[in-house]
């Protein structure tokens, strides 16, 4: 199973989430870290992220859009707050308005990213934290897949039939 | 998925009062039984007023139920509100499940390539 594990704290409105690939750290830090791999997974295939700017450093920032199954875009942003490759990623996202802009009242979140070695593979540990409603309501529509139900199907699915 | 905007209004009052240390931790100390205001004062280095406001907040947000008991308040946990924030923290959590999903496949199509 791919998901090992995931901690809510619905009074600090915080999700951590552990996860376990069988490739090396240096492989799964590459997919953080090159924008064009991170595309290919941020996102839902319904939901596709571009990242139009990743500067990959301590206080760079990164921007992107999602572009929804009507052509509908959702822009954000991130702003990367510690950098320890291979291992350690800390991040604030946000919304961002049409111009690329932050939305401040939206809220800012905060992701702290880390990978251990564990002789087999490597094991993600990613802690999300959410300021807003809206900014969590909004993450929600912008990554979801599908309906729940059948999300948590395909994922089923997906894990069932992956060795990992 | 649209949002519907009542809900979101809902959910606005339900994560400001959550983003208050104080408040959450009034959250945690009604949540096995109620207390009175002045129980939860006593436990704040602010005034009683202040913890009524919080309390009051709280209250708005549907996170905690006030009663009254004689001369004093009883607030208790509600327990449907604070459903509603871990129902979020559900759906979030699918998300992350996904794209844990989507990280094994491209991990797997390394493998495949010669």
């Amino acid at each position: 199973m791919t998901v090992i594990s995931s901690t809510q704290s619905p009074e600090a409105l915080s999700l951590t989430i552990v996860a376990e690939f069988g490739a090396g750290v240096e492989r799964v830090w590459q997919l953080w870290e090159d924008p064009r791999q991170l595309e290919r997974w941020w996102g839902p295939p319904t939901w596709p992220a571009t990242f139009e700017a990743f500067d990959f450093q301590p206080g760079g920032k990164a921007s992107y859009y999602m572009t929804g199954p009507d052509g509908t875009k959702a822009r954000g942003w991130w702003r990367f707050t510690a950098i320890g490759a291979p291992d350690r990623l800390e991040l604030e996202d946000g919304f961002a308005d049409d111009d690329g802009n932050p939305v401040a009242e939206m809220g800012t979140g905060r992701m702290a990213v880390t990978l251990e070695d564990t002789g087999a593979g490597t094991r993600m540990t990613v802690a999300s934290t959410f300021e807003s409603a809206e900014q969590m309501e909004k993450m929600i529509q912008m990554g979801m897949e599908e309906g729940m139900g059948e999300a948590m199907g395909q994922i089923d699915a997906i894990l069932a039939g992956q060795p990992v | 998925m649209v949002v519907d905007e009542l809900r979101e209004t809902e959910l606005d009052r339900l994560f400001q009062a959550f983003a208050d240390a104080t408040r959450r931790d009034i959250v945690r100390r009604v949540s096995d039984g109620g207390l009175s205001v002045s129980g939860l004062a006593g436990h704040y280095a602010m005034s009683f007023a202040a913890v009524q406001k919080h309390v009051a907040v709280l209250d708005r947000a549907g996170l905690v139920t006030k009663e009254r008991r004689g001369r004093e308040q009883l607030v208790r946990a509600n327990r449907d509100g604070l459903d509603r924030a871990r129902q979020l923290l559900d759906e979030y959590e699918a998300i992350w499940r996904q794209r844990a999903g989507r990280i094994a496949d491209i991990l797997l199509e390394d493998e495949e390539k010669p």
